[in-house]
């Protein structure tokens, strides 16, 4: 039973990465319409980015992770101002083939800039160490990643539904034209939210670096994760995000300790269950 | 001249849906837009907004010209816009539809705001934190009209402000359009009932086709019967 439970603290600390990128992911289908296969690359990019403030040139941990947000956010306004603006209108196959492009680009940026080896990041040395819970050590770096999603969390909330930036973004993700027909800047709003969403999505990549490696194809690998999470909560939707993001993560946690083999399948297994009975997602719709 | 249309020809995709409609409107001048579905009214007001922008020919707003500009430039010179399906943001409650309009206004002062059109629509003061998507169809068309006034225009476009609306609502809301009238703002509105233009306007153009056939005093169109049963009997 403790096992179990201590597992599913396992799983919460994934589900916060899963969080942090399907956040980004579903606010930016929410208010542009456009779905960013290569925000997966935006995580990694983050994860890139912190490991060489931080970990090459000795930044300070908090410090890192800010310029490496920043630095994100900015890769993110380039890609909305100078590409995607221009695919607005059209199919989205087109969306599809060239945020694509993206992720192939990013990889090759990545390679020539970083080199195609495995990094393993330091960790901050007042992260290192365990408290006991349920009997075992559990890493305060963890803790400390699910109290970070859940303030995400908290704020976004508090974001949306209680400030005006919120509540234009509410109001243009239902009726873009008639947002412009009421004064919006809707080619500003959009440029800005993708920043946002990049930014997200960098955070959960700058948090990940003193646990996972930084590798080239890391997004790529998250990426699928964090649209199965979208699919299981709703496209769109960010409190599905957030359920879709936990029921991953604790799946995963609960596989790899049950049925290591089967890891991968039982958490398709769930979406293609949510798609037959519920296909706009459990909060979608 | 508030406004004035010079022979703009606009299109949805291939269909050329305005052929060569020229109009003016003089400041403070309550002016309607009459014929039935489908000729070309609401294709109007939407060129006039920039939301499907005319091809050729030329809209000056104020002497400036419309043409190339974004709808939310447009709105923030100053044209208030309520559309015939009311699109009001079904997320935001009713006083938040009212106060987002004045905070993306770029002129902040004036005789409108949130108490003001509670005034005019004391329905609205009622039905405060309603959520939009919780509103009946009447109720959607005044806070349309209230949002539109919240930007403190010059100049309010109404399409098909009465449609759809119970007989007392529809007398209520010329009312409010005259009072609109007497606080500086121009109205310009379409819609297809002969009465309630001739009781809310002072002048009509009639447009068939995608363009405009005829033009006059409402009561003089009114009198005209040959007019009303070739363009706008039912």
């Amino acid at each position: 039973m403790e096992t179990l439970a201590f597992q599913g603290l396992i799983g919460l600390s994934l589900a916060m990465y899963l969080w942090l990128i399907a956040a980004g992911l579903t606010i930016v289908f929410g208010v542009l319409g456009i779905l960013n296969f290569a925000h997966g690359s935006l995580f990694m990019l983050g994860a890139y980015f912190a490991f060489t403030f931080y970990g090459l040139l000795g930044i300070n941990f908090w410090l890192s992770m800010l310029l490496s947000l920043l630095g994100v956010a900015l890769v993110g306004l380039i890609m909305e101002r100078f590409f995607l603006r221009y695919i607005y209108h059209l199919d989205v196959a087109y969306q599809l083939l060239l945020t694509f492009g993206f992720i192939l680009i990013f990889d090759d940026a990545v390679k020539m800039i970083w080199g195609g080896v495995f990094m393993i990041p330091p960790m901050p040395d007042f992260f290192t160490g365990a408290i006991l819970i349920f009997g075992r050590p559990f890493p305060i770096y963890n803790l400390f990643i699910i109290s970070t999603g859940i303030g995400v969390a908290i704020g976004l909330w508090l974001i949306l539904e209680r400030t005006w930036w919120g509540r234009i973004i509410r109001a243009s993700a239902s009726d873009r034209e008639m947002a412009s027909a009421i004064g919006v800047n809707i080619p500003i709003l959009f440029t800005t939210v993708f920043m946002f969403g990049a930014a997200l999505a960098a955070l959960g990549g700058a948090l990940s670096t003193p646990v996972r490696v930084v590798a080239p194809g890391i997004g790529g690998a998250i990426i699928i994760q964090a649209f199965v999470v979208t699919v299981i909560g709703g496209l769109g939707n960010l409190k599905g995000a957030f359920v879709g993001a936990v029921i991953v993560g604790v799946l995963t946690a609960y596989g790899i300790l049950l049925f290591p083999i089967f890891e991968l399948f039982i958490i398709f297994v769930v979406m293609a269950a949510v798609l037959l009975l519920k296909p706009e997602g459990l909060f979608g719709g | 001249m508030i406004l004035e249309i010079d022979n703009i020809d606009t299109y949805y995709g291939q269909s050329h849906v305005l052929q060569g409609i020229s109009l003016g409107i003089d400041e403070g001048e309550v002016v309607s837009l009459l014929g039935r579905n489908g000729v070309g009214k609401t294709t109007t007001l939407r060129s006039i907004m920039g939301l499907t922008p005319p091809r050729r020919g030329s809209i000056r707003f104020q002497g400036e010209e419309m043409a190339g500009k974004k709808p939310f430039e447009i709105a923030r010179l100053g044209i208030g816009y309520v559309p015939d399906d009311r699109r009001i943001f079904p997320d935001l409650t009713t006083f938040e539809n009212l106060e987002i309009a004045r905070r993306m206004s770029a002129k902040k002062r004036g005789h409108w705001n949130i108490d003001t059109v509670c005034d005019l629509f004391p329905v609205l003061r009622e039905l405060s934190s309603t959520k939009g998507t919780h509103l009946s169809g009447g109720e959607q068309k005044m806070l349309a009209v209230g949002r539109a006034l919240m930007k403190n225009p010059e100049l309010i476009l109404l399409d098909e402000p009465a449609e759809g609306l119970a007989p007392l609502v529809v007398v209520a809301l010329s009312k409010a359009i005259s009072e609109i009238r007497d606080t500086g703002v121009t109205v310009f509105l379409a819609d297809q009932n002969v009465r309630f233009c001739r009781k809310a306007a002072d002048r009509g153009y009639i447009i068939e086709k995608g363009s405009i056939q005829y033009q006059d005093q409402m009561k003089n169109i009114m009198e005209n019967e040959e007019i009303v049963k070739k363009y706008l009997a039912v």
